[in-house]
């Protein structure tokens, strides 16, 4: 296998050059995060592995007093696994976490507990994150109480009201004695940012702060949390999947795509020069009023993949449109691509060439050469013409690029892969991208014009 | 600051809350029942709201002790049908069927009560634990209480009261105890899989981010939720738990006479009667027995009809009561 030459990858993740602001605050390295499947029945009773979904998958940023972050991603990318991990709300599996020069991995829950005076967390859904049986000043003193930061009833009181007050929610004393069903949504989520910024946090996490909320209040919100990030100098990690309200919100913004970080960068360095293909389709995604300006939506294909058995090479290559030979081509790419033809034939021709085939097999590890086995009866010989007939078709298809070369074998066809590389992040001047697109060398060699 | 218009109608609401927001917050539901779920829930509440006014009061109540069989030196006759010195007749050993029914209230009531604060001090706990922390603790206790479950719970009942007769005097404890362990299982499986499910919750993923530890999240953010179900399920328990005892006592081993008159063991001591044309000495425990489990069912059933949010229903007049609803 041809091993990259170390000058174009950066040995070390992107991050620590990425890193425009001072270091030190929160410092984030190859940070693992991984979740075991609970398999079938049958699975567990033998005591076979059901795999391990990598959330969040070697990630490295770093976030300076002050700034925003944005984590944007679809669901599933991971990135609320990330926002929990840096909070210990979920463990890490490995890599390194530094919060203030504190390391948080593996760090026990006790001293956690203490920790998170200091780092607050909003939540997505506020109706859910508020206890139903607390009242507004219940929910939003108790961190007081833990935290021992106020003592008596009176104090606590004079605590909350004035947190109520700082999010809006104003005369406090109305809220009070509310429970959470009887406020709206957007007040509930001004009491849930009551609760995290009570203690007088230094980061605040927020998953998705606006994304349940009424259109009309979300910016009120963002306004809200913007005024208090400058009263109460705080740092935010936002967390979101609408690269339109990041780009309202943040400093810097990092692009997940199945756990790893594919861009990072200045906010208006990736709006204005997107580097990597997935970062252009989410922004191409975002809705744009105008009705004269017709902007091409080229969204990316098919559905985020299954996290548990992620494509090989990079994650994104099965729904980029300009993927070339190293990303990582492989046997399930295959079958992805005879259903989207099949789904588009009559169905004779469609039964005519599902005839030939036997069933594909996908492997756990990338293999450089695949069998694709014939139907039983059927030839691979007939087989690997099949294959040809497909790619005399539609020769454009970003799948071919991948494949060596196909041959007929004893009732299969013999399919020779180029291998697949793992993209890492590079250094494009204002932003850091882990896509091939932008690896001279690989495009060189498999003579990817530019 | 961007403003958020606080709602109009919120200050007015305050005062009548100030005192015990909780408590009127829990009983609202049953203020709002409304239909069928109303109906059960009343006649419910008033079949056993007698006879728990009958048991606390059985001294003044009674017009006699429940083993009082002579008053003045005249003793009462045996088997004597009702009269008007004994308006539900007379027994075999000579006691009013009147004071058994009576005194049987104070007894069933005592036992219950107690089965149901040992039970539940018992079986809310575990259910908490078991349910917050999984692991080992849970797997073993889910599997104790399920092996109990296996075990008819009158059976399981009689071995307990026998095994504990012998060192235990106090019928009334004794039997207190054989229904606990019947019932704990209950409890601990109802509260285990509810705070399995609440532990989800994102409310509990934020006590844990704003530092609350594990037995601070379980007070204050999953008790409270998970609570609501007991009420139910004591009140439909304690049903159960009257057959339980009065099944007890029909086979000897409950509430001993010489400690407290018992409707079960007045029955068995009246099986035989019938068949001779004494029809008050058996109709009286028995239908005292029908009645309070029937009153116990309707209340339990009322309660989870109005309590349960997945049964509720609201009926559709509701809409206009709106005024009359000063919360």
């Amino acid at each position: 296998m041809p091993t990259k030459p170390e000058s174009e990858v950066m040995d070390r993740p992107a991050a620590e050059a990425a890193g425009t602001a001072a270091r030190g605050f929160i410092s984030v390295r190859n940070l693992k995060t991984y979740f075991e499947i609970r398999g079938s029945v049958l699975d567990r009773l033998t005591g076979r592995d059901a795999g391990t979904v990598k959330a969040v998958d070697d990630v490295s940023f770093e976030l300076a007093q002050g700034e925003v972050l944005g984590l944007v991603g679809e669901s599933g990318s991971g990135k609320s696994t990330l926002g929990r991990t840096l909070l210990g709300l979920a463990p890490a599996t490995g890599g390194s976490a530094t919060f203030q020069g504190r390391e948080i991995v593996g760090m026990g829950e006790r001293d956690l507990r203490a920790l998170r005076a200091q780092m607050q967390m909003v939540f997505q859904d506020p109706h859910a994150a508020l206890n139903p049986a607390m009242t507004i000043e219940q929910s939003v003193g108790h961190p007081l109480i833990i935290h021992k930061r106020a003592k008596g009833r009176e104090e606590i009181r004079r605590h909350v009201a004035a947190a109520l007050d700082r999010v809006g929610l104003s005369p406090p004393e109305t809220y009070l004695d509310k429970y959470p069903n009887d406020l709206s949504g957007g007040q509930k989520q001004r009491a849930v940012i009551a609760r995290a910024i009570v203690l007088d946090p230094v980061l605040l996490v927020a998953d998705e702060p606006v994304s349940m909320l009424d259109m009309s209040v979300r910016s009120k919100i963002l306004q809200l949390m913007i005024d208090l990030k400058d009263k109460l100098n705080l740092t935010y990690l936002y967390i979101t999947h609408d690269l339109a309200t990041a780009k309202f919100f943040c400093d810097r913004i990092a692009i997940l795509y199945l756990g790893r970080i594919v861009e990072i960068g200045e906010a208006s360095a990736i709006y204005e020069a997107p580097k990597h293909p997935y970062t252009r389709a989410l922004l191409t995604a975002i809705p744009d009023p105008d009705p004269t300006r017709d902007i091409p939506r080229d969204l990316p294909r098919g559905e985020i993949p299954d996290a548990a058995k992620p494509p090989f090479g990079c994650a994104f290559h099965p729904r980029c449109p300009m993927a070339f030979a190293p990303c990582g081509w492989e046997i399930r790419d295959l079958r992805d691509l005879l259903e989207a033809r099949w789904a588009g034939m009559a169905e004779e021709a469609h039964q005519a060439e599902r005839a030939l085939l036997g069933t594909i097999e996908a492997p756990d590890a990338p293999e450089p050469t695949s069998r694709l086995s014939a139907a039983p009866g059927a030839t691979g010989e007939a087989l690997l013409a099949l294959l040809e007939r497909i790619r005399n078709d539609d020769p454009a298809e970003p799948f071919w690029t991948g494949v060596k070369a196909m041959r007929a074998g004893d009732g299969c066809v013999e399919i020779d892969w180029h291998p697949p590389e793992r993209p890492e992040l590079l250094d494009l001047g204002a932003a850091h991208a882990a896509c091939h697109l932008h690896n001279a060398e690989l495009r060189a060699r498999y003579g990817k014009a530019g | 600051m961007s403003a958020a218009s606080p709602t109009p109608s919120s200050a007015a609401a305050r005062p009548r809350r100030a005192l015990a927001p909780g408590l009127g917050r829990a009983l609202k539901p049953i203020a709002e029942a409304r239909g069928f779920a109303r109906g059960m829930l009343w006649s419910g509440a008033i079949l056993t709201g007698v006879f728990v006014f009958m048991g606390i009061f059985a001294p003044w109540l009674s017009p006699y002790r429940y083993d009082q069989y002579q008053l003045k030196g005249a003793a009462f006759p045996q088997l004597a049908p009702p009269s008007a010195l004994h308006i539900f007749g007379t027994n075999v050993q000579s006691t009013d069927v009147l004071a058994q029914i009576i005194w049987g209230a104070q007894t069933e009531l005592e036992v219950v009560a107690l089965a149901l604060i040992f039970a539940l001090t018992i079986g809310v706990p575990l259910g908490l634990i078991a349910g917050y922390f999984g692991g080992i603790f849970d797997r073993i206790l889910v599997l104790i209480m399920d092996a109990m479950y296996a075990i008819p719970p009158l059976l399981l009942a009689l071995v307990i009261a026998f095994l504990l007769g012998s060192s235990i005097t106090s019928g009334i404890v004794v039997a207190a105890c054989a229904i606990t362990i019947v019932y704990v299982p209950q409890y601990f499986r109802v509260l285990r899989n509810h705070v399995t499910s609440v532990r989800e919750e994102p409310y509990v993923e934020a006590a844990r981010a704003i530092g609350a530890g594990p037995f601070t999240i379980l007070r204050k953010y999953i008790f409270f939720n998970v609570i609501q179900t007991i009420p139910v399920l004591a009140t439909l328990n304690a049903a159960d738990a009257i057959l339980t005892l009065t099944g007890l006592g029909f086979l000897g081993y409950g509430v001993q006479p010489t400690q407290g008159a018992e409707w079960g063991y007045d029955v068995s001591r009246a099986v035989g009667d019938a068949a001779s044309g004494i029809w008050w000495t058996t109709l009286f425990p028995g239908l005292a027995i029908v009645l309070l489990v029937t009153g116990l069912t309707l209340l339990g059933e009322g309660l989870n009809e109005t309590i349960n949010p997945v049964l509720r229903q609201r009926a559709t007049t509701h809409m206009n009561m709106d005024e009359e609803d000063p919360a």
